[in-house]
């Protein structure tokens, strides 16, 4: 059963795939779908590339911890990934795009500022760090297809890698387009029933949601600011920081300078047509995000009360099936407080035996669903629909998932590659009308030299770091986190404001990148203890302390790039009259 | 407040889906306009041009 339904899942991709080869008749087409996609098409691939397997797996399992105080970054998601993006960015971008015949962001950039430079620097971030980002979902994927399918992670990895590949580079953005309407279709099925599922199954709207307020908060959550699953944790606390900066302004405002999501502005014919993928699109993102992170909060109602009579261990609280006892534990600093909370004295790389030789004794009473799912976030979740929902609903939510990868995957292939071609390519060959004969042919190249890479690191990352799961997240905001402080104070200047000039567009750029970089590798703890750069030059794993190390990049970088922005703009040589009044003709 | 625990996850709550009724609500307020092509505008500005043109000989 569930092979022929992959299968089936799989020959409709790759008809979508056929599809979009059949209709590509040159670069136009292969980068920007011809400037002639219907909404509804547009809106679901936006939405599908939008929201991976980490936006539902990651952060419904991070929304089982943090409880519902995680939906504000729904409230971001609709109204700045959705309703600003389009209204504000989207519409300008489109009527710009065309004037300067712009068919990738950093094209776009770079030829409203008149700086070639500019493209090639956007192009060199894309290419050198999305196939981070583009990794980790690789990760999230090949290890969910691992443990659905009982199959070697390897395996998994190449085959997926391979099914995306072949579409992606055969059949250009439209390719691309088509395959993400049709999984955003199935997601939005999934998470539909996945809804009404959980509030049927917790007694309703207000009883589960008056049972998941009435729970209450361990003491070693507690004790970093956690007040409830229904209320938001104490302002300025380590759980709030976190919170407020990481979570939602992190990922909720970065959204605006995703490469692979501005191209799809350009996708479409008039304005008429955003106006109408507002509405799919609006309905889609909250369908997502809103029911992973209510589902996520939801099930530890679900898990503590016990609701379907599951077998629990007695001594370490998780479902029998993913409980890490048995075996030896080697405290690290994600499990210290789970393992404390049973072993007060443990110590970071202490190892200790969960079960302290005691059998494996079942017991039917719940715990909190961190602590269900054996204090791995990503697997609330996947064992909360295992354990709570009917097995074709578990057929359904894997066909979501793996829709969801595959459709931020092609994007960000897609996006790669063009970067190579387009980007880099054709900007540093002399001979420009050979170049843009052969553009196509290197974006494709490209598109397969940024998989090979992006594979390499999905193969390479989890060896490395055995935590692995929390690298998926981690990968997720550093790009988030480059691409806001790089991007977006340029690409706001471009659509918005005259005066800003090249100079201050690039100064604004450059700094933004640097800062985040800077930020990643030595301040925020998060990241730079797992790089590990900062403890190999200065033997610690983060710069000025632990207040500094909770806050996001993007909440300094983005600032920075906005103040050089503005600030070089209005000491450097004016733009150009003419080429602006082009740029902004019809606007 | 639907069983919740304090005034921000209500809020948060209730926006997500107030700015779904937003788009919703401008999709279907706006579904037929904005429809010009930037190729119609640009034949419109041609249009005008030869107006001009027409009148100046």
């Amino acid at each position: 059963m569930t092979i022929s339904l992959v299968v089936l899942y799989l020959l409709i991709i790759a008809f979508l795939g056929y599809l979009g080869y059949r209709k590509t008749h040159g670069a136009s087409d292969y980068l920007v779908a011809g400037r002639d996609i219907h909404p509804y098409i547009m809106a679901l691939s936006y939405g599908a590339t939008f929201i991976s397997t980490s936006a539902i797996v990651g952060f419904g399992g991070a929304a089982s911890v943090f409880g519902m105080g995680i939906l504000w970054l729904t409230v971001l998601n609709i109204f700045v990934g959705i309703f600003i993006a389009f209204v504000f960015f989207g519409k300008r971008t489109r009527i710009m795009g065309y004037h300067l015949q712009a068919h990738t962001f950093p094209e776009f950039l770079g030829r409203r500022f008149q700086s070639p430079f500019m493209q090639k620097f956007a192009g060199m971030i894309i290419f050198l760090f999305m196939p981070l980002y583009a990794g980790v979902v690789l990760i999230g994927a090949a290890k969910f297809i691992q443990h659905q399918f009982n199959i070697d992670y390897t395996t998994a990895l190449f085959f997926f890698t391979l099914i995306i590949a072949v579409y992606v580079i055969m059949g250009g953005l439209k390719g691309v387009m088509y395959t993400d309407a049709f999984q955003g279709t199935i997601m939005f099925v999934g998470m539909l029933v996945l809804l009404i599922y959980t509030y049927y199954t917790l007694g309703g709207f207000i009883d589960a949601h008056s049972a998941l307020t009435a729970m209450p908060v361990p003491p070693p959550l507690a004790a970093k600011g956690h007040t409830g699953w229904t209320s938001m944790p104490s302002f300025g606390s380590e759980f709030w920081w976190v919170l407020v900066s990481t979570i939602v302004m992190g990922v909720g405002i970065g959204v605006l300078a995703q490469p692979q999501l501005v191209v799809r502005f350009m996708t479409v014919k008039s304005n008429r047509e955003l106006n109408r993928a507002i509405l799919v699109g609006g309905v889609f993102i909250l369908l997502m995000t809103g029911v992973a992170f209510i589902s996520g909060s939801l099930s530890n109602v679900f898990f503590s009360k016990n609701v379907n009579n599951i077998e629990f261990c007695q001594i370490t609280g998780a479902i029998m099936e993913v409980c890490p006892g048995k075996k030896i534990v080697t405290v690290s600093a994600e499990n210290l407080a789970r393992i404390r909370a049973q072993h007060p004295g443990a110590q970071i790389n202490d190892e200790i035996d969960l079960h302290q030789g005691r059998p494996h004794v079942p017991t039917r009473n719940g715990s909190i669903s961190i602590v269900a799912a054996g204090g791995n976030v990503a697997t609330v979740i996947p064992q909360y629909i295992k354990q709570s929902m009917p097995k074709w609903f578990g057929l359904l939510f894997m066909l979501t998932l793996l829709a969801a990868a595959m459709s931020t995957l092609s994007s960000q292939f897609h996006a790669m590659g063009t970067a190579v071609g387009r980007d880099f390519y054709e900007q540093i060959v002399k001979d420009k009308t050979e170049a843009e004969e052969r553009s196509v042919f290197i974006s494709k190249i490209g598109i397969g030299v940024t998989i090979l890479v992006s594979v390499l690191l999905a193969y390479i990352l989890p060896k490395v770091y055995i935590r692995g799961e929390a690298i998926i997240a981690r990968g997720t905001a550093i790009f988030f986190g480059l691409c806001a402080g790089s991007f977006l104070p340029a690409y706001l200047g471009a659509l918005y404001f005259k005066k800003i000039t090249k100079a201050g567009a690039l100064a604004g750029m450059i700094g933004g990148f640097s800062v985040a970089s800077f930020w990643l590798l030595f301040v925020h703890a998060a990241e730079s203890s797992v790089i590990g750069l900062s403890m190999a030059l200065f033997g610690r794993p983060a710069l000025f302390g632990k207040t500094l190390g909770i806050v996001d990049p993007m909440f300094i970088a983005l600032p920075v790039s906005i103040i050089l922005t503005v600030a070089v703009s209005l000491f450097s040589q004016k733009p150009d009259a003419e080429h602006v009044d082009k740029c902004f003709k019809n606007i | 407040m639907f069983g919740l625990g304090d005034g921000w996850v209500f809020s948060a709550y209730m926006l997500c889906i107030a700015s779904s009724i937003l788009c919703v609500v401008y999709g279907i307020l706006k579904w037929n306009s904005d429809g010009d092509t930037v190729k119609d505008l640009e034949q419109e500005h041609w249009v005008e041009d030869e107006i001009k043109i027409e009148k100046q000989l």
